[in-house]
């Protein structure tokens, strides 16, 4: 029970400070100060006290985008485990509705972007489904690649089978996977390579931009489940890259916190010393991350046979 | 090739207006089109009224940059129309939208006539008979369309998401891909120059310097050449040393800003942050010399507001050693980094042959591997005494236009070091007399984004009846939207950022 509430208490508080800390890394690198490491907190309560304005052109499907994404995200994040604890939900067959809950919040944010009519927005959504069209598929290998391993059809049976069912023969597919996964993760939460969070340029953004005419708390609501994807993701990715385990079962949070904010420091990395990628050349990007997952998979069923 | 119809001119001298051969339009027209035939470019055309209102007069001052001349030649429009050059010779197009609009002209047989500013005419006449009764009102008019099923429009601005200047952008696209861009401007035009008639006043220097706010050191001295000029006044070399110091390190501060801006625009953050500190280093520079990071009050009819001496000499040298590794060091991660490569390669290129029909100026030009640089081609002031090598990049795209800042940012700081190294003896400043009247004087200097052109004509009295500025600004936006041709709507910012034009210096 204790763990449960460790677990929502962390799923809930935790995601804007990882935004925090890749901005710092990124600050640093470019030899600024950068924001404050809580500057996303302060960002989101500034925005819940805001009035909002909406256009006389939209319907309920511009506020349902940011609130429905937002209950697929905490929905998502309660069905993965923590560390070595278990998810507070869990069912057989869990990961379908793990990776669809994602394809919920994605319809629903460019329905809410079509709403308004714009044809930035427009472009948005149209990149964004293009995009998702191959990083779902990379998803999909990577975790049919764990539930290989694994045996099982649970998240959270399958997210620990690394540590706990861990041979060798399994560390070849799991690089793969684990450098797929990263790929997705730097699509999904919109960072460089894929996609600039800073930019102001609305012909060149792809997430950005389709939020453009939200504000508020709506707004403040986009930021957020934003930020709570790349902790959901980032949970996923850990259970695969850092299989470690404290001897005492409550050290094994501290060891988690440690491990997410450090996933956020190479992110930070990552954006800092590389370009974003032409448009163009997005896909390439994507397809390699499906080919590592889809490979990992093929590599898995021989070792399998 | 001479251009034998029309008259000789120099940069930076006085013509008397008798002296400038008056034609009839076809001979006009023939040497406009056999001058750029043989290379010379359109550098200004413009129109002035005459006593009967009937009667315009043309002006075109042509730039021949092999053997470093200006010619001059005139004619007069009677009517409301005139037949357009614009389809012989792609590079007056936008001088004819001009007149159009200034004088109420109608170029017949334009291709593309639409007004430039969004104003009415000084005459009277209206080239597109709009109500006199209805307000005109900036990039209100029709855009060029493609038709088509899967053709989308995309309109940008003029109230854009950054803090930028405003103008209109509309895309004709395919998906991801640019058929069409067309840029609609005007949004700044505050008439800066019919302010200037009847000067030189107490105003003017400010209205040259606030012309272009990151071009204020070659537009003022653009204007400081034209009062010099018809007042016969001579500068002494310290002045001219001073105003050629000022002028690279205006170009320094930008060019180094756009590299910034550049890498900013591809999301790479290392040189994004350290150039827009570096740029503020070198605009520290010229707030070295005359207080204010800008260069407002530097450059003065007769010379320059500010002396500098031994101290500030040596703190200058200083400080232009630290900001010129500091660059090193941040710009070239830039050729290091691959993923920065493949962003700036092959993206927005502008062929040579469509640079030169457009008549492009500046880095921008230069990055198509023309070698189009004032300094060489008409210097003037301290440029003809000191050369600045010209360099040029055959590739044309956004890379090209990128790595050509680079190497000018190099060769000025080589420049600026040499010339503070010797400064010569002498007052900064010296007295300018009353202007030559009936007199026309152009003025050329190759500001940082290219061609900054100024054009005066004196009346009887001695003061402006006319005068007439060309930002290169004017001559390089038909260039952007002719890159972005093919291109992909997401590098739009990156091909706009690699021209970085002006919005005001155009509009006026």
């Amino acid at each position: 029970m204790t763990d449960t509430i460790i677990h929502i208490f962390l799923l809930l508080t935790l995601p804007p400070l990882l935004l925090g800390v890749i901005n710092k890394t990124k600050a640093l690198f470019a030899g600024r100060k950068g924001p404050p490491v809580l500057q996303l907190y302060y960002d989101i309560i500034k925005l819940m006290r805001k009035g909002m304005v909406l256009s006389r052109t939209t319907t309920w499907v511009f506020i349902a985008g940011p609130v429905v994404t937002l209950a697929a995200v905490v929905l998502a994040g309660m069905l993965i485990p923590i560390g070595q604890f278990d998810a507070p939900i869990a069912f057989a067959g869990d990961l379908i509705f793990f990776a669809y809950l994602f394809g919920l919040a994605r319809f629903f944010t460019t329905a809410a972007a079509l709403d308004t009519g714009s044809s930035f927005e427009g472009m948005g959504a149209a990149r964004e489904v293009t995009f998702a069209c191959l990083s779902e598929p990379a998803l999909f290998f990577a975790l049919l690649v764990l539930a290989k391993i694994s045996g099982s059809l649970k998240l959270t049976t399958m997210l620990h089978s690394s540590t706990s069912a861990f041979s060798v023969a399994m560390a070849a597919p799991l690089v793969l996977v684990s450098i797929g996964l990263f790929i997705v993760l730097l699509t999904e939460t919109c960072r460089i390579p894929v996609d600039d969070p800073n930019t102001h340029l609305e012909l060149t953004m792809i997430h950005e931009v389709m939020v453009l005419d939200h504000s508020g708390p709506l707004f403040g609501i986009i930021l957020y489940s934003a930020a709570m994807k790349l902790f959901v993701l980032g949970t996923v990715l850990l259970h695969i890259i850092t299989p470690f385990q404290m001897n005492r079962m409550w050290l094994n949070w501290p060891l988690f916190i440690v491990e997410i904010l450090g996933l956020a420091i190479v992110i930070g990395v990552v954006e800092s010393v590389m370009a974003r990628l032409r448009m163009r050349h997005i896909p390439y990007l994507l397809v390699s991350a499906l080919l590592f997952c889809g490979f990992s998979f093929i590599l898995l069923m021989r070792y399998y046979k | 090739m001479i251009n034998s119809h029309f008259a000789t001119m120099t940069n930076g001298r006085a013509v008397k207006l008798d002296v400038i051969p008056t034609l009839a339009f076809d001979d006009f027209k023939k040497a406009i089109l056999d001058g750029t035939a043989a290379g010379q470019r359109v550098s200004a055309m413009f129109g002035d009224p005459t006593s009967q209102s009937e009667v315009t007069q043309l002006y075109v001052v042509m730039a021949d940059d092999e053997q470093n001349q200006l010619y001059i030649g005139r004619t007069h429009i009677e009517g409301d129309q005139f037949p357009s050059l614009t389809p012989q010779c792609p590079q007056v197009h936008l001088f004819e939208r001009e007149i159009a609009e200034q004088f109420g002209l109608k170029p017949i047989g334009h291709p593309w006539l639409k007004p430039v500013r969004y104003h009415r005419s000084k005459t009277g006449r209206d080239a597109w008979n709009r109500p006199s009764d209805q307000a005109v009102l900036p990039a209100v008019c029709d855009f060029f369309q493609v038709e088509g099923d899967e053709v989308h429009e995309v309109a940008v601005g003029p109230v854009h998401a950054g803090i930028i200047e405003p103008g209109h952008f509309r895309f004709q696209c395919h998906g991801e891909r640019v058929f069409h861009l067309e840029i609609a401007l005007g949004f700044q035009h505050r008439g800066v120059e019919d302010a200037m008639i009847g000067g030189p006043t107490k105003r003017s220097i400010h209205y040259a310097e606030t012309l272009a706010g990151d071009t204020t050191i070659a537009h003022a001295t653009a204007y400081c050449q034209i009062v010099e000029a018809l007042a016969h006044c001579q500068k002494t070399a310290r002045a001219q040393m001073l105003r050629g110091v000022s002028l690279e390190l205006e170009r320094l501060a930008n060019h180094v800003g756009d590299l910034g801006a550049v890498a900013n625009d591809v999301g790479f953050l290392p040189t994004a942050s350290y150039c827009g500190r570096i740029r503020g280093d070198f605009l520290n520079l010229t707030a070295l010399l005359c207080g204010s990071r800008f260069g407002r009050g530097m450059i003065r009819p007769g010379g320059v507001g500010f002396d500098i001496d031994d101290s500030r000499a040596s703190e200058l040298l200083r400080r232009l050693d630290k900001a010129e590794k500091d660059t090193a060091n941040s710009v070239n991660l830039l050729w290091d980094t691959p993923s920065v490569m493949a962003r700036l390669e092959n993206t927005g290129p502008l062929p040579k042959h469509i640079a030169v029909e457009l008549g492009i100026v500046g880095p921008a030009a230069r990055a198509s591997g023309l070698v189009r640089d004032l300094r060489q081609d008409q210097p003037s002031g301290i440029f003809r005494f000191s050369h600045i090598p010209v360099g040029t990049c055959d590739t044309g795209d956004v890379f090209g236009r990128v790595f050509i800042r680079w190497v000018e940012i190099q060769r000025s700081i080589k420049f600026i070091r040499e010339q503070i190294g010797a400064i010569p003896a002498g007052s900064p400043l010296v007295k300018v007399g009353s202007l030559a009247p009936d007199s026309l004087v152009a003025t050329l200097n190759e500001g940082w984004r290219g061609e900054v052109c100024h054009i005066a004509i004196t009346n009887e009295q001695g003061s402006f009846a006319r005068y007439k500025v060309v930002d290169p600004s004017f001559h390089n936006w038909a260039g952007l939207a002719y890159a972005l041709r093919g291109q992909e709507i997401s590098d739009f910012p990156l091909c706009n950022k690699s021209f970085n034009l002006s919005y005001c210096g155009h509009d006026l």
